[in-house]
């Protein structure tokens, strides 16, 4: 297997508070790799450095051989790393539809001028993107709130409306925020099966921050525990979860 | 309430859900076409404002309603349009190039001034937009030599392939020209919303981190909406230009700034319905205080202020009672008839919020 | 001379468009609202108390009628947030500005269809002329106005960083919801600081009509003062007074050494200028929305 993430040593500080430490890992095509890690402990910095939304005071971050600190956060969705957020940042005042669609926004090939002309070519990439979006919803169920506002949508719904948004781009790495946080045990159940299909069935690279220990050994690959923004273990769900230091971190002192 | 069977893709993107709203539609174009031939001159000019103003919302509500930058400074952009229309045709252009010309440059310009507007939000935009409304009226006024400054210009004669339009003389024709550009402005408008960039507009406006994180950028998609919007803004004060006959500096204050966002809020933003019956309230406002003062007996005296006073009564009932604007009372009236008896007072509560500040300190 | 002349009459300038905009950053720094209003409620402070005071109204003495009408300013503030700006919690702050906007339509209506729409002087007693002070005439209105705007502005600050009451204001702004759970009655804060700020345009409407005549559009100088919020910075008191008085000197200067025309496009220029160069002010705050 090839390595498609890497980053090395990266570095950020907020004033004086370093959030991620001197961090170095890789994920590689085709695995399911989680970060798991106490409040706080850069978890979601991490995810904000590799979609460019903050900048490293040091280090480096490689996608598929392109240097991601070359490029701005939409530049980095182009070249197929898809999103999604800890506190869900959906488009409240879009349907469903029409926030999938947007999802498709780095396929767009068409410009202004054919756009306000509506010309057959827009019609022609209109219904690509359509067949893109229907077999997300379709993958995920969504059908019942296909043309619903996501402002009406109770929260687990929107969830899910929020990795087919992440899915309907057609990534190749996905991040995943906290998929389960706030689900119920039945919805955290579907997330799990369909973390499983996206990596099976569509070959996407998945990187996840979760909190649930029972989807993270569920489902991933290879887990990296993070405490002050620093690698405290990496290996297996198994061989972190039974890391002296992380059941430190997790318990406290005296607690191995 | 009317369930629509979906078939195929062309179903979803098609300009009308349904055979049923394409015919309201359908009827009301040709209405708007016979009209001339119905009402009166006085009546047939009023109309033709009601459209004037529309194109103008339009303009803006894509801006504002669309992309959630909100401009106070658009009579500037209403300025720009009007005065090089005007000044096109004075060097000899033909209408049919001035006017799309006209529309162009104040998109350009408006593109232009937005590359460094675009980082402000909120309030800070509004300010500076504010100030640009400002200064438009006193550059204006510098500009003497191409402008006329303070005594300003007169619009001239229309010609398109010999057939002479003019406000006052041939009020049917300018009027069936102003329709035309109303029909033009709204099926680009219904286009864009229905196509990629439409959607990176809404993107932008509700949430900006998550829009460039699914590969939209945010200034160059600003930029876009900033110059479609003062494209269409031109060409709107083009046509008021020859609507007024006359213009000067200050027939594009910053009063009409505000009352033209004013408009579009009371109309509903964010959808097109808004800007025309907002543009209805906006034209029509003024004759019907007048009818009311002749009806309470107050005579001729004019009363300074009444106008901008009781629109803003309006304004402020609308902010406080119905925020979506007359656009959504309307859509609410509909959904009761649709769904009647079912229709619940509560369907349509609104959630409760709380404010989170985005400022560190 | 000249120069200190011109210096002290956008001194006193300044200081009106100074607490102007001490109006806005207040109601800003603990609601988050913006209310371009001020320069109305300036107005409207000014013709209340004018109304108040002057012979051919109620002819009451200035002492009486000038704390009365801030007294009368600041309920209307709180009344104003009781019945209106209560109402549209939850909503975008752009509402909150459109709403204010259509406000000062409405006030600016009443004011001149009660005190008429030609302009009228304050018998004020600041009013008492000039004198001269070493070949420079000073205007004792407008010593009056620069000694006013400071204490108050120093009065303002302190209330904000010591005071339980000016603590609550500003956690009130940072996060309501978290405000409202450390038992801070989130509503009534805001009621008072709308108040607040009522009293102090209606200051700033005393001072300046002492200064010259108003009319029901004198209103309009609250864009001037707005502008002058964002070139200080919005989020900061003193900031804010130091942008109405650079607005304030600079457009005496302005139009004495520059040419006709230009003079007046002077401080909007810079607004423009700060607003591309230093989007948050002079007295600027950094702002990342976190994720």
């Amino acid at each position: 297997m090839s390595t498609l993430l890497e980053i090395n040593n990266a570095t950020l500080k907020f004033g004086g508070v370093v959030a991620v430490n001197d961090l170095t890992f890789s994920v590689d095509e085709g695995e399911v790799y989680a970060i798991v890690g106490p409040n706080g402990a850069g978890k979601s910095t991490v995810f904000n450095l590799i979609s460019r939304f903050y900048d490293p005071y040091a280090g480096a971050i490689t996608f598929d051989g392109h240097n991601l600190l070359d490029r701005n956060a939409d530049a980095v969705a182009d070249l197929g790393i898809a999103r999604t957020f800890q506190n869900i940042e959906l488009f409240d005042h879009a349907t469903v539809l029409q926030n999938l669609l947007v999802g498709r926004h780095r396929h767009r090939n068409t410009n202004l001028v054919q756009e306000m002309l509506f010309t057959p070519k827009v019609r022609r990439e209109e219904k690509r993107h359509r067949e893109a979006v229907e077999e997300v919803i379709d993958f995920l169920d969504l059908q019942p709130y296909r043309d619903k506002m996501i402002a009406g949508l109770p929260y687990g719904v929107r969830k899910v409306v929020e990795l087919g948004r992440a899915l309907a781009s057609g990534p190749r790495l996905l991040l995943l925020d906290e998929p389960a946080s706030g689900l119920s045990v039945e919805e955290t159940q579907d997330m799990r099966w369909w973390i499983d299909d996206i990596r099976k069935q569509m070959g996407i690279t998945v990187l996840m921050v979760e909190h649930d220990m029972g989807l993270v050994s569920g489902v991933s690959d290879r887990v990296l525990a993070l405490a002050d923004g620093a690698k405290l273990a990496e290996g297996t769900p198994q061989q972190v979860q039974s890391d002296p230091a992380v059941i430190e971190a997790y318990l406290g002192a005296g607690a191995a | 309430m009317r369930i629509h069977f979906k078939t195929s893709y062309n179903h979803d993107i098609r300009l009308f859900p349904d055979r049923w709203s394409f015919l309201v539609y359908a009827i009301l174009i040709v209405i708007a076409v016979v009209l001339p031939w119905v009402l009166d001159d006085f009546f047939l000019g009023e109309v033709t404002n009601v459209l004037i103003w529309a194109i103008a919302g339009l303009g803006l509500m894509l801006l504002t309603g669309q992309t959630g930058q909100a401009s106070l400074g658009h009579a500037a952009f209403l300025a720009l349009g009007c005065y090089s229309c005007i000044i096109f045709m004075e060097q000899g252009w033909p209408f049919l190039i001035a006017f799309p010309a006209a529309g162009i440059l104040t998109g350009v310009v408006g593109t232009i001034i937005a590359i460094p507007a675009i980082r402000l939000h909120g309030i800070y935009l509004a300010i500076a937009t504010i100030a640009l409304s400002i200064l438009a009226d006193d550059i204006i006024v510098l500009m003497e030599p191409i402008t006329d400054g303070v005594s300003g210009k007169f619009a001239p004669m229309i010609t398109i392939f010999g057939i002479e339009i003019e406000r006052w003389t041939t009020p049917d024709r300018f009027y069936w020209l102003v329709l035309a550009v109303t029909i033009l402005c709204t099926l680009g408008y219904r286009n864009l919303l229905r196509s990629p960039l439409g959607r990176a507009f809404a993107a932008v406006r509700d949430s900006e981190v998550s829009a460039s994180a699914m590969g939209v950028h945010i200034a160059r998609t600003k930029a876009a909406a900033f110059g479609i919007s003062c494209a269409i803004t031109g060409l709107a004060g083009a046509l008021m230009g020859f609507y007024a006959g006359a213009f000067n500096n200050e027939t594009f204050s910053i009063v009409i700034s505000i009352t033209l966002l004013m408009m579009i809020v009371i109309g509903g933003l964010g959808s097109i319905h808004g800007a025309f019956f907002g543009a209805v309230v906006v034209a029509f406002l003024p004759q019907f205080l007048s009818m009311t003062k002749d009806f309470v007996g107050g005579g001729s005296v004019a009363i300074p202020g009444l106008e901008t006073g009781v629109f803003g009564m309006i304004l402020i009932l609308f902010i406080l009672f119905e925020p979506m604007g007359i656009y959504g009372r309307w859509m609410k009236i509909r959904i009761w008839f649709e769904l009647f008896p079912f229709a619940r007072k509560d369907m349509f509560k609104r959630q409760k919020s709380y404010l989170k500040t985005e400022r560190l300190r | 001379m000249e120069v200190v002349q011109l210096l002290v009459s956008g001194l006193a300038n300044g200081c009106v468009y100074g607490l102007i905009a001490l109006g806005f950053v207040l109601i800003y720094k603990a609601t988050e609202q913006v209310n371009f209003a001020q320069g109305d409620f300036m107005m409207l402070g000014a013709f209340v108390c004018l109304g108040l005071t002057n012979a051919h109204y109620m002819g009451l003495p200035f002492w009486i009628a000038a704390p009365l009408a801030i007294a009368i300013m600041a309920v209307l503030g709180y009344l104003l947030d009781f019945f209106v700006l209560r109402h549209l919690f939850g909503q975008s702050q752009t509402a909150v500005v459109i709403l204010t906007i259509a406000l000062g339509f409405v006030i600016r209506f009443i004011a001149g269809a009660i005190w008429s729409h030609e302009p009228q002087t304050l018998e004020s007693p600041l009013a008492i002329g000039d004198f001269n002070l070493g070949g420079v005439v000073l205007g004792m209105a407008d010593i009056a106005v620069i000694v006013v705007t400071v204490l108050l502005t120093y009065f303002l600050y302190q209330f904000f960083q010591r005071t339980k009451l000016g603590l609550a204001m500003q956690a009130a702004s940072q996060n309501q919801m978290a405000a409202y759970f450390m038992g801070i009655p989130v509503k009534r804060v805001q009621g008072m600081i709308w108040g607040l700020s009522g009293a102090v345009a209606a200051v700033a409407g005393i001072l300046f009509a002492s200064k010259g005549a108003i009319d029901p559009n004198a209103g309009l100088l609250g864009i001037k003062a707005f502008a002058a919020a964002v070139i200080g910075g919005f989020g900061s008191l003193p900031g804010a007074l130091m942008g109405g008085l650079i607005v304030g000197v600079i457009e005496p200067f302005a139009s004495r050494y520059f040419p006709a025309g230009y003079s007046q496009i002077a401080p909007y220029t810079l607004l423009l200028l700060v607003l591309v160069f230093r989007p948050n002010g002079l007295f600027s705050q950094v702002r990342i929305k976190k994720v």
